[in-house]
């Protein structure tokens, strides 16, 4: 599938505003969480700041989120991981509440119930959960309702490459094979479960082998580039919408932070960061569309200034918010106006 | 022995599991990011090192699989120490628990042994939202089959521990995240304590009166605990002089420890991280309920625990629904004020 300057633009800009994102969380994420400011003795204080909580960015693996999002459409869904963030701005989730959502604050995406590995945006048919492997099923049954309604609608299941160990993996691939659905199920391998690196927990070097268990097409995509990521998808993409069924894919990709911030990362080896951020995928697209002419220098200067000026403002939107008030804990267990014994009509 | 040697809970764990390792070659620990990571909240800091990889054992994530092969290797004559990170994932593996791990005794009239320790991180308190901060103790109290373990203190912890990996029954080991003494999450200091250094065991089924009083009885397990003693001392200046209880393990539970202090008190708040719903409040409640014959209340119960609904993610939300110290003195403050109604004569 060629791909024209608008999409090549638009990925870019994307790419562009992730990894600013994920950059300006890691700065706001320390805030408050460092000595003085903490309990004596402590290195870190993961509970405090204006951001708590786990938080995982998903700095260098941009180019799986755009290469897949560039082909869908508002009325296909994608189900992302516990590092959600590339995913859920590709999909199209504004910045304003999901950035809200990460600040426990009432303008947020949950109104600060979810947190940052639980963002719901119904209309942009986004989700995502903090369980490992739990995207696939949830994608198979968005798939299922697609397929009952007669849309062409596809969902896209994203899961890291630890997450193919999981049971839910391979009882959705043979749901999805068997019933036909459409889903495309997208491995993002980053090499590391938390500590644990792929070859001793993985018994195949492609997960995307294990498609031929289940009956479907396997596809190993081995570079971690937006171009490359868009064009391998697409027969896949077009396969699901077609009704022919799913298909599983593998990413070759690269996690630039830890685990989660504050993670002391002494499982991983001292220079794999900065070698890695060596064939860091942005600037290479950046390259390339300036080679094509599709971008001048000029153009390069003011897509990074607009796509800063989008996240930034999105942070000062989330900082001005107000806190939810306690007992709004006590809210949403269930819908609005069925919380009560009654018979429904 | 140096008398005080202060360590951390998770300290106090991963030594004592280190100690039975050494005495009994039967004994192995696997699970997700335990080995070279020393365990996410450094339960098994250290063991790698000494143990080696053979028994010190990195799991993929397929819990499943890990989880159901400690049941079956404890069958077969080994003693697997097995971790799940976060007792929110039990989700993913719940048939192997409860289906065969605890009931494969009971199937078997007594005849299959299951000397298994399943280790995992309970609580919430820093904002880690509904998947990863719940207790859920009372939900593996509630099923029959698993002896349940819920220390407060690094003290408790490695004695409990011992005795958990010599138990031949399938023992649930939880810790509280916010008293294990990492570098990373603010905790209640009083859960670091003076250890011994040699191994020593706690029996099951002994809860432990942290703090003695007449007014009232507080009854606690985990990290509550902690929190109950900073209320009870905050009582104390006020004149109201709190029984704290550590109930220690829930599977099997020290009822007389708590039939006797509120035989004293006649007063009882119940506090947990826990649900409030169907759980561990509802339990001790109902204990003096069916003893009200040998007890005389003063006032109704109390009960403390998170109001049916998830952990939410939000700060204030969280630190709602959560009990905390406040929460605690202003529940036996209010005990104190409450009467009952005379019993109707017969």
């Amino acid at each position: 599938m060629q791909i024209g300057k608008e999409k090549l633009l638009w990925m870019y800009e994307k790419m562009v505003q992730i990894r600013y994102y994920e950059e300006t969380m890691a700065a706001v994420y320390m805030e408050g969480k460092l000595p003085p400011a903490i309990q004596k003795g402590l290195a870190f204080d993961i509970g405090a700041g204006p951001v708590p909580g786990e938080m995982h960015l998903a700095a260098g693996q941009e180019p799986v989120a755009v290469g897949i999002c560039a082909h869908l459409t508002d009325d296909d869904t994608v189900v992302g991981t516990h590092r959600p963030h590339h995913f859920a701005i590709a999909k199209g989730v504004p910045l304003n509440p999901m950035t809200a959502e990460m600040f426990g604050k009432v303008t947020g995406l949950g109104k600060g119930k979810g947190g940052h590995m639980h963002l719901f945006d119904n209309e942009h048919k986004f989700s995502c959960s903090g369980i490992i492997g739990a995207s696939m099923p949830i994608a198979c049954g968005t798939a299922l309702a697609a397929k009952k309604m007669g849309k062409n609608w596809v969902s896209v299941a994203f899961f890291g490459e630890g997450a193919a160990n999981q049971g839910a993996f391979h009882e959705s691939l043979n749901l999805a094979a068997v019933w036909k659905l459409p889903v495309i199920f997208i491995c993002e391998d980053n090499h590391w479960a938390i500590s644990v690196p792929k070859p001793k927990a993985t018994s195949v070097e492609w997960i995307a082998d294990r498609a031929a268990g289940y009956g479907i097409p396997g596809i190993r995509i081995p570079e971690n580039d937006a171009v490359h990521i868009f064009e391998a998808v697409a027969p896949a993409i077009a396969r699901a919408r077609r009704g022919e069924g799913p298909t599983l894919i593998e990413i070759k990709t690269d996690r630039y932070f830890g685990h989660f911030q504050g993670d002391p990362e002494t499982y991983r080896p001292k220079d794999e960061v900065s070698n890695l951020r060596k064939s860091d995928p942005i600037p290479k697209l950046a390259a390339m569309l300036v080679e094509k002419q599709f971008m001048t220098p000029a153009e390069e200067t003011a897509i990074t200034t607009n796509m800063h000026q989008l996240v930034d403002r999105a942070f000062e939107f989330a900082r001005q918010s107000d806190y939810p008030s306690a007992h709004d804990a006590l809210q949403d267990v269930f819908v609005k106006g069925q919380t009560t014994t009654r018979a429904l009509a | 022995m140096k008398p005080n040697r202060i360590l951390t809970m998770a300290q106090a764990i991963s030594e004592g599991i280190a100690q039975e390792m050494t005495r009994d070659a039967n004994v192995f620990v696997m699970g997700e990011d335990i080995a070279s990571y020393g365990g996410i909240f450094g339960a098994t800091g250290g063991l790698l090192e000494k143990f080696g990889k053979d028994r010190i054992m990195d799991t993929p994530i397929s819990e499943t699989a890990f989880i159901g092969a400690a049941t079956g290797a404890a069958a077969a004559g080994l003693r697997p120490i097995v971790e799940l990170m976060f007792v929110d994932f039990f989700g993913v593996c719940m048939d192997q628990i409860y289906n065969h791990l605890a009931k494969n005794t009971y199937m078997s009239g007594g005849h299959v042994k299951l000397p298994v320790v399943l280790t995992t991180a309970i609580g919430g308190g820093y904002s880690d939202a509904t998947q990863h901060s719940q207790c859920l103790y009372g939900t593996f109290a509630h099923m029959p089959g698993i002896k349940v373990v819920v220390p407060s203190n690094a003290y408790d912890a490695k004695g409990l521990m011992i005795q958990a990996i010599r138990d031949d029954n399938p023992v649930m080991f939880m810790y509280h995240k916010g008293i294990m003494g990492l570098p990373w999450m603010a905790y209640f200091e009083g859960s670091s304590n003076a250890v011994p250094e040699e191994a020593y065991v706690i029996a099951f089924g002994e809860a432990k009166i942290v703090k003695e009083g007449a007014d009232l009885t507080i009854v606690s397990i985990s990290q509550m605990v902690q929190k109950a003693v900073l209320a009870a001392n905050e009582l104390a200046e006020q004149g109201i002089h709190a029984e704290v209880i550590d109930l220690r393990t829930l599977v099997p539970l020290d009822t007389e420890t708590v039939l006797k202090s509120v035989r004293k008190t006649g007063r009882l708040l119940i506090a947990d991280e826990d649900y409030l719903g169907f759980g561990l409040t509802g339990e001790i409640a109902a204990l003096i309920a069916e003893n009200l014959d040998t007890i005389r209340l003063k006032s109704p119960i109390k009960r403390l625990a998170v109001p049916n609904v998830p952990i939410p993610y939000s700060r204030p939300l969280e630190q709602f629904v959560i009990p905390q110290v406040a929460n605690i003195v202003l529940a036996a403050q209010q005990l104190l004020l409450q009467k009952i109604a005379h019993a109707v004569p017969a």
